[in-house]
């Protein structure tokens, strides 16, 4: 079964998006959202574990959250996808079901 | 695709509101029904008609009553969520011998069983909160 998850915490505050990455199963996909943003940028202690992990997991993160940060689209981990709400919706529909970890 | 979507953090406290507002409107504006919101613990504080914000400010409220007249959305307080947070309707401050009541137009009270409904007959549940 294909989920969605979004996380919407920082690493750097909450460990949702250890917990999640550790949980979901391949083929599944993680949309970072709100301060959880801050998960998808380059070069952070965190970076290493969305790089590996993407080997079994798609990653997306949402852009006007990125942008209301301040943090540039050109500073995500590469091969984590940018969407709008839009995408957001589809990536709702594209999957099974959607799993929250607040 | 029928989605239901839940919030459970007020409004100006994060960004559950917005974000669940957003998604509501991206979904809508894309041709998906959202034919339930339901709010849940500090959620219910969305439904309340006596917020006046700064006027260069989103009104929260006033955003969620719009979008159920315009596109026949359900916003559901949860009962006892609301009751506990002085969140009361016509009936409720009747039944409860208050003499106000402050849900906004738009929104309704009712129970838990709304959720679990909006789980069971919405095709996706989305949800949104701290």
């Amino acid at each position: 079964m294909t989920m969605l998850h979004t996380v919407n915490k920082s690493p750097f505050e909450r460990n949702a998006l250890d917990s999640c990455i550790s949980l979901a199963k391949a083929g599944s996909s993680i949309l970072l959202t709100e301060d959880g943003v801050v998960g998808a940028m380059q070069g952070t202690s965190h970076s290493k574990k969305i790089e590996e992990a993407m080997a079994n997991i798609s990653f997306y993160v949402l852009g006007p959250d990125l942008k209301a940060r301040g943090l540039s689209e050109s500073n995500v981990v590469n091969g984590v996808k940018v969407v709008d709400y839009s995408g957001f919706v589809d990536l709702a529909a594209d999957h099974e079901s959607v799993q929250s970890w607040l | 695709m029928k989605f239901g979507i839940l919030v459970n953090e007020g409004p100006y406290t994060h960004q559950a509101s917005d974000s669940a507002y957003k998604f509501a409107k991206a979904a809508i504006d894309k041709g998906h029904e959202v034919f339930r919101v339901f709010f849940y613990h500090d959620g219910v504080n969305n439904g309340t008609a006596l917020a006046v914000p700064p006027q260069d400010d989103r009104h929260i409220p006033n955003q969620w009553s719009e979008l159920a007249k315009q596109h026949n959305v359900d916003l559901v307080l949860c009962v006892a969520a609301a009751q506990r947070r002085g969140m009361l309707d016509e009936d409720e401050a009747k039944r409860n011998g208050k003499s106000a009541n402050n849900v906004a137009e738009g929104f309704r009270i009712s129970g838990l069983g709304q959720l679990i409904e909006a789980g069971i007959q919405a095709d996706r549940l989305v949800v949104f909160g701290d």
